[in-house]
């Protein structure tokens, strides 16, 4: 099946000129990156813009670096070029995502920040990038700003980007404390399923706790009262059944074609003891390495 | 409104008028008549219209083919001299792997870009690399099997020194290298 509508397509060569096509079209216009989510919604015709406006061709937004202590995910940096860094690797738990978004050619070309836009409530760099505190690069008409992972997501597609914004780039700080995480992701099978469930995790040897819930609910959400029961109690039983009895009240699983909700909020619990005990374990330099699947 | 884009495909280089809705897929297939990419689900799912571009596996019906000018691609078509095949392409023929043989250029693709940085990969790895490409009539183990046969025989070695696994298979640079992104 073709795409039956008909668009413009501008390959900008620097972001003002980007912002400036973009803003010439006002709202009508999708910026395109990797294109795996863009190019099926034109198919299926959820979106029908009057333009595309492609980031592929502004230099440095490919990039993937240390900024300071901080880890910098262009906008054009791929799944797998996450997978594969030596740099992201200081952040394992992103790899772990990384490592079961869709399948390997997915992945060499489907963006992390595009990911983030795409804001479907499944999506696999959510709950990852919400422990870790990271913040979203945008710049727009009127200038850059930082705008905080907690208040990216605003529901199921919608993001705190404004008509006429590009996200830039993704900016992970380091964890002030020695830690360990895990990302847990319930599928029907590997490779190519979205998520019907998922759990990411990250411990700090000060007994922090940092839990973060993806596909459960119209956006990822970090679970503030799990975390609060959990806060130095990670390795006591009676506060992880505390911790799994208020997933009801964290979250609001629906039922779809990949999971019915009650299989979901079941799911959950599991994900989050396993995970959790994964992560106390690779804490303690015990825990199965990073890329184990732990279901 | 039409863009004129120059793509090589299988080493021959071509120049096209696209419109900015052309799938990629639908270029390969209808205009420049190559057929092994095959149209499953549409929606990335599948991998039967996998295509190396630049030696990297995508999804050549979530490409559209004005996204690839000034690019290469592969298909199957394009891995051995005309008339031969791959060391991997003729253990698969060697041991049935395939049966109607719809997923066959995906699989062959996604095996050949592994080999490419990977000359000795374990099951797993085989497993991992072709999970997005789905079968519905072998079961996949003939799959595994056939290539773990042609690893074996040191097929990945010999298509390096014969070139016709460097010639595509060599990974795209990393970001953090400094490389520039594989558009």
């Amino acid at each position: 099946m073709t795409i039956a509508h008909t668009f413009a397509y501008h390959k900008p060569e620097s972001l003002d000129e980007a912002l400036a096509v973009l803003g010439g079209y006002g709202s009508g216009a999708r910026v395109l990156a990797g294109g795996t989510d863009l190019v099926a919604w034109l198919r299926d015709g959820v979106v029908a813009p009057e333009a595309l406006v492609d980031l592929k061709g502004i230099p440095g937004l490919d990039r993937l670096e240390l900024r300071g202590e901080s880890l910098w995910i262009g906008a054009l940096v791929t799944f797998n070029q996450v997978l594969e860094s030596r740099t992201a690797a200081s952040w394992p738990l992103l790899a772990e995502m990384a490592a079961v978004v869709a399948s390997h050619g997915v992945r060499n070309r489907a963006t992390l920040a595009g990911n983030l836009c795409a804001a479907v409530a499944s999506c696999d760099s959510g709950p990852p990038l919400l422990v870790h505190d990271a913040t979203v690069h945008v710049v727009g008409p009127s200038g850059a700003r930082v705008v905080p992972i907690a208040g990216w997501f605003k529901a199921n597609r919608k993001t705190a980007l404004a008509p006429g914004e590009i996200v830039v780039g993704i900016e992970i700080p380091p964890v002030q404390d020695s830690h360990a995480g895990c990302f847990a992701k319930l599928r029907r099978y590997r490779g190519e399923d979205l998520a019907q469930a998922s759990v990411a995790i990250l411990v700090t040897r000060a007994g922090s706790v940092r839990v973060a819930l993806g596909a459960v609910g119209p956006t990822p959400v970090r679970a503030t009262r799990i975390e609060a029961a959990l806060s130095g109690r990670a390795t006591d039983p009676e506060a992880v059944t505390a911790a799994v009895a208020l997933l009801a009240a964290e979250s609001s699983p629906i039922a779809d074609v990949r999971a019915t909700r009650e299989y979901r909020e079941h799911m959950l619990g599991v994900l989050l003891e396993r995970g959790l005990e994964a992560a106390r374990s690779r804490l303690a330099g015990s825990g199965p390495p990073y890329g184990t699947e732990i279901l | 409104m039409k863009k004129t884009v120059h793509l090589v495909v299988n080493g021959e280089p071509w120049e096209l008028d696209v419109a900015p809705n052309d799938v990629l897929i639908e270029v390969l297939r209808d205009r420049i008549g190559v057929k092994s990419p095959k149209i499953g689900c549409e929606r990335g799912d599948c991998g039967s219209c996998t295509v190396l571009l630049d030696g990297r596996s995508v999804r050549s019906c979530l490409v559209l083919a004005i996204e690839a000018d000034g690019h290469a691609i592969t298909t199957v078509e394009g891995l051995a001299a005309p008339g031969h095949l791959t060391p991997v392409q003729q253990a698969f023929v060697d041991s049935s792997a395939f049966q109607c043989g719809f997923c066959a250029p995906g699989m062959v693709l996604s095996v050949h870009e592994l080999l490419g940085h990977e000359p000795n990969p374990t099951r797993a790895q085989v497993e991992h690399a072709i999970a997005g490409n789905l079968c519905r009539c072998t079961g996949y183990h003939p799959i595994v099997d056939a290539v773990m046969t042609a690893v074996a025989a040191g097929a990945a070695e010999r298509a390096i020194r014969d070139g016709t696994l460097a010639a595509v298979g060599a990974r795209a640079g990393h970001a953090d290298d400094g490389a520039e992104v594989q558009a």
